[in-house]
């Protein structure tokens, strides 16, 4: 459904051109969850909004991206069809749906503005649906908390309205970025379970981009990995973690602490994330990487197919398959 | 305290606005400074049968109904009128901000007596009070006036540094000196104050534009500066019956009062987007 | 690993918070610490568990007389936190410090590194002038930093220099008792695992002893000997952070344990969805804090009405009076 092909976004900045991200691809399928999964400042976010081609100025996205939405080219879309997508055939969630949500509107008129943002119905009948929609999304006593103003919500029914206003207008692609990372972990859970319980339902793709490997695992089919504006890893979510052939993606493993297994010493990676204008040569991973060898420093290791099946970008997975 | 006060012109002079401003500013300071021995003497004796005369190669401003030179008597009235503003502003801003500290370090009662005398006092329009003021003096004496504007000025500053520690009293680096077992002292001189300098500078030159306003409105009035100290505010006062006929005599000194208090403000605005964090 | 003679010692401690008031709009009370008592042994981790708003903050700012309880005691190595006259309690603050979950607040913006970490030492004298920088550089370099890091500013480093250089500013005055407040929930996985490290690292050295405020229970996991789960200000269950994670007995702990996401998809649990959120802690109910969500089959009428006090169930001290009933 969503193909997206070497995507590059670029800033500006004083005479010189950064591109936090450089090169993504991947599919999206219907029905399909992907995880993209990333720490602070791998460009996973900014990928999400290259998507809807909502990148804050100065970013652009730079010529040589493809992004097509069932063959669609959204990159060569007028400002009347692009608005037709975003929130219509492709839905977003954010990280703090306080901020999101308008705080002098009601959650009702804001779901209900997403609905006929994108279609004509009458007052009666938008008001049903949105009564519906909140219904669907688990949203108890919906004809109260339709008249209520975002701050009198809790987080977790804050998440749960973002969601009833991605969903107004039947998307196909919901794109959903860190939308757990400011709950509480019981809350967490439950939404990770209406996003499932929403896919399965709507048969929606979902592209769910987080930094918590531990959400991925059960919830997504397939992953990808970023690091420093590339996807390294990318495969069905069983194969990668039963065998991770990046030495980023093990080292993200070694990092997570476990409720499960013996009590071992964390093995962290070494070093900072570096910076987009400060991407390192050859491999990025190479400065922190346990296992580098020299040519990683030197050349770019060519995206190759790993033991798992999916993608990886590293040199020992070439030489070595 | 100096290091902030240069950071601050250092950020006005990053935009264009902010430049213009520092940059008009520093020429009337300068000129205020440097110029009066080389023009004629602003207290010269009035000779009301010479009268006005339009500016000429003599009088490049032309003279007042009482003869007297209207450049000299503008850069005299720059002196009275930038210090009158300079030192008020910052009677103003030392109380507002010993205030805002006391009240949002201590908290409690104190906080709630204090903020709450600063409603009230809001409340009552400034020029007002100074007109009541007046009342105890025939004659206002320079040093009255500017205490008098400092003690009227400093309510707003009060409000926004009182809700800079607040806001500055939940982070962490705070609450890590309190744990550390700094003492109020230290709090106050070494962590709140250096984080609210920003926005103190930024109040204190929009201060100095309302002031400078202020001052030439009471001195219009007549009970600002007195004569024959010379005031852009009283020379206007002075020249309002020859208004058509010499207009000269008011033109200048207003054209001073605009030019000084947009360059003020200029810099005020720069100062208020870099400090707004939005902005960043 | 309760020792017999604890470094720190609570008991029933209570926290209120009042909002509003007189000329102010309404008046709240929060509930936040409704009577806990622990102790921590020199040398261990305590980890205290819950979600936002249970209160867990609260009892870590307490503690270290960062702010008045509304009632009960703190005893610091056997003397009353809360009966000090105010040399003897800064003397006192040398030994506990504590450090912050966010990394970008936690240090002053105008300060050097040199001056935030050197700050303990000047204040309490603990070597000469002269030799603060030096004692700031083997500091720094102890938590992993180059020492000529201490001439720069906060803004120059990244999340995780940061929380190391807030570790190197508590460590400055030599402390026994560390309170981690969320330490690493700011910060990414790869960096979250150094911090950790450091923290088990410097324990090892320095003998400390550590209240670690978290919600995520793998974290804890790996840190703490014993583990408190908090719910609406009060203690659900309290025991040895192995058997508490491996088979909890109250139903939340449960609900919390099956909720933690786990990097192995083959693992095999029944998920326990708790419904709704965690309550707001206005209004209090009389009986069991955690009934209003709890899914236990045989909850009925005495939950609501009589709270249910820890006692010992299965070698941990647990708050549920059908602690030894399977829930579902």
């Amino acid at each position: 459904m969503l193909t997206v092909r070497n995507l590059r976004v670029g800033f500006h900045l004083g005479g010189t051109l950064v591109t936090p991200v450089d090169g993504v691809s991947f599919d999206i399928a219907r029905g399909e969850t992907l995880a993209l999964v990333g720490e602070s400042g791998c460009g996973k976010s900014l990928t999400s909004l290259a998507l809807l081609r909502l990148l804050p100025p100065p970013g652009e996205i730079l010529s040589g991206s493809e992004i097509r939405l069932d063959g669609e080219d959204i990159l060569a879309l007028k400002a009347p069809a692009l608005r037709a997508i975003r929130g219509g055939r492709i839905g977003m969630i954010f990280q703090d749906p306080m901020t999101s949500l308008n705080p002098v509107l009601t959650v009702g008129s804001q779901v209900a503005e997403a609905i006929t943002a994108h279609e004509r119905v009458g007052r009666q009948q938008v008001r049903e649906r949105v009564l519906a929609l909140f219904d669907e999304v688990g949203i108890p006593d919906p004809a109260d908390r339709y008249r209520a103003y975002p701050h009198q919500l809790s987080g977790g029914l804050r998440q749960r309205v973002m969601i009833a206003i991605a969903l107004a207008a039947q998307p196909d692609l919901l794109l959903a970025d860190e939308p757990t990372t400011a709950l509480d972990v019981t809350v967490q859970a439950q939404i990770l379970e209406l996003l499932d319980r929403l896919r399965e339902s709507r048969g929606m793709g979902i592209l769910l981009i987080t930094h918590d490997l531990g959400i991925v695992a059960g919830r997504a089919d397939r992953i990808a990995v970023m690091y420093a504006g590339q996807i390294v890893e990318e495969g069905t979510t069983a194969a990668v973690f039963a065998n991770p052939g990046h030495p980023y993606t093990r080292g993200l493993f070694g990092s997570i602490p476990s409720l499960t297994g013996p009590r071992v010493r964390l093995s962290p990676i070494p070093g900072v994330v570096p910076q987009p204008n400060r991407w390192p040569s050859g491999c990025r991973f190479h400065p922190r990487c346990p296992e580098v060898m020299d040519r990683c420093a030197r050349e770019a290791p060519v995206v190759s197919t790993p033991a798992h099946g999916g993608s990886c970008r590293c040199w020992l997975v070439t030489e070595d398959p | 305290m100096t290091g902030a006060i240069l950071d601050t012109i250092r950020t006005a002079w990053r935009s264009p606005s902010g430049r213009a401003g520092l940059l008009i500013l520093g020429l009337l300071v300068a000129t205020a400074i440097l110029a009066p021995p080389l023009l004629p003497d602003p207290l010269a004796t009035p000779d009301p049968i010479a009268g006005a005369t339009p500016p000429a190669l003599a009088h490049p401003f032309g003279t007042d109904p009482l003869s007297r030179d209207i450049l000299a008597r503008v850069v005299a009235g720059a002196r009275v009128s930038l210090s009158v503003a300079g030192l008020g502003v910052i009677i103003a801003l030392t109380t507002g901000a010993l205030v805002g500290l006391v009240a949002g370090h201590v908290g409690g009662l104190t906080d709630t007596i204090l903020m709450r005398t600063v409603d009230g006092a809001m409340a009552i329009p400034r020029l007002f009070a100074l007109l009541l003021l007046t009342l105890a003096w025939e004659r206002i004496p320079l040093g009255a006036l500017i205490l008098v504007i400092g003690a009227t000025g400093w309510f707003g500053t009060s409000r926004l540094v009182r809700g800079e520690v607040l806001r500055l009293r939940g982070a962490g680096h705070i609450t890590a000196a309190r744990a550390l077992g700094a003492g109020s002292w230290r709090l106050i001189t070494r962590h709140l104050l250096p984080n609210t300098t920003g926005p103190l500078l930024v109040a204190a030159t929009l201060g100095v534009g309302e002031v400078i306003l202020l001052e030439a409105g009471l001195s219009f009035l007549g009970v600002g500066v007195q004569p024959p100290t010379p005031s852009w505010g009283g020379m206007i006062l002075d020249a309002r019956p020859v208004l058509l006929t010499a207009p000269w005599a008011s033109l200048f000194p207003g054209l001073a009062i605009v030019i000084t208090v947009l360059a003020v403000n200029l810099v005020g605005d720069a100062l208020r987007a870099a400090f707004d964090p939005r902005s960043a | 690993m309760t020792s017999p003679t604890p470094l720190l010692a609570v008991r029933d401690l209570v926290k209120h918070y009042r909002s509003g008031g007189w000329l102010a709009g309404p008046s709240r009370t929060v509930h936040a610490v409704n009577g806990v008592s622990f102790e921590v042994a020199p040398g261990e981790t305590l980890a205290l568990v819950g979600e936002s708003g249970c209160g867990k903050t609260s009892v870590g700012r307490t503690v270290l007389r960062l702010q008045d309880p509304t009632s009960g005691q703190v005893l610091f190595e056997g003397s009353d936190l809360f009966a000090l006259d105010r040399r003897t309690l800064r003397a006192l603050r040398r030994r506990m410090q504590i450090i912050f979950q966010d990394p970008y607040s936690s240090l002053d913006p105008r300060m050097t590194i040199g001056r935030s970490v050197g700050e303990g030492l000047e204040i309490h004298r603990l070597v000469p002038a002269r030799e603060i920088p030096g004692r700031v550089g083997d500091l720094l370099a102890e938590v992993g930093l180059d020492p000529d890091a201490a001439g720069r500013y906060p803004h120059e480093f990244s999340g995780g220099q940061r929380q190391r250089i807030g570790i190197a500013r508590a460590l400055a005055v030599e402390p026994v008792f560390l309170v981690c407040d969320e330490p690493v929930s700011a910060l990414d996985v790869s960096v979250q695992a150094q911090v950790l490290n450091l923290l088990t690292d410097l324990q090892r050295d320095r003998g400390l002893a550590y209240l670690f405020i978290a919600h995520d229970l793998a974290v804890v996991r790996h840190v703490a000997h014993r583990v408190a789960v908090m719910y609406l200000g009060r203690f659900m269950e309290v025991g040895e952070t192995a058997s508490l994670i491996s088979s909890p007995r109250h139903p939340y702990t449960r609900a919390l344990v099956s909720a933690v996401p786990d990097p192995d998809p083959g693992r095999q649990y029944t998920r326990i969805l708790l419904p709704g959120d965690p309550p707001s802690a206005t209004v209090l109910p009389p009986g069991c804090p955690f009934a209003g969500r709890c899914y236990h089959r045989l909850k009925d009428a005495r939950c609501t009405c009589e709270r249910p006090e820890l006692r010992p169930v299965g070698g941990s001290l647990v708050a549920c009076h059908y602690a030894e009933e399977e829930p579902v």
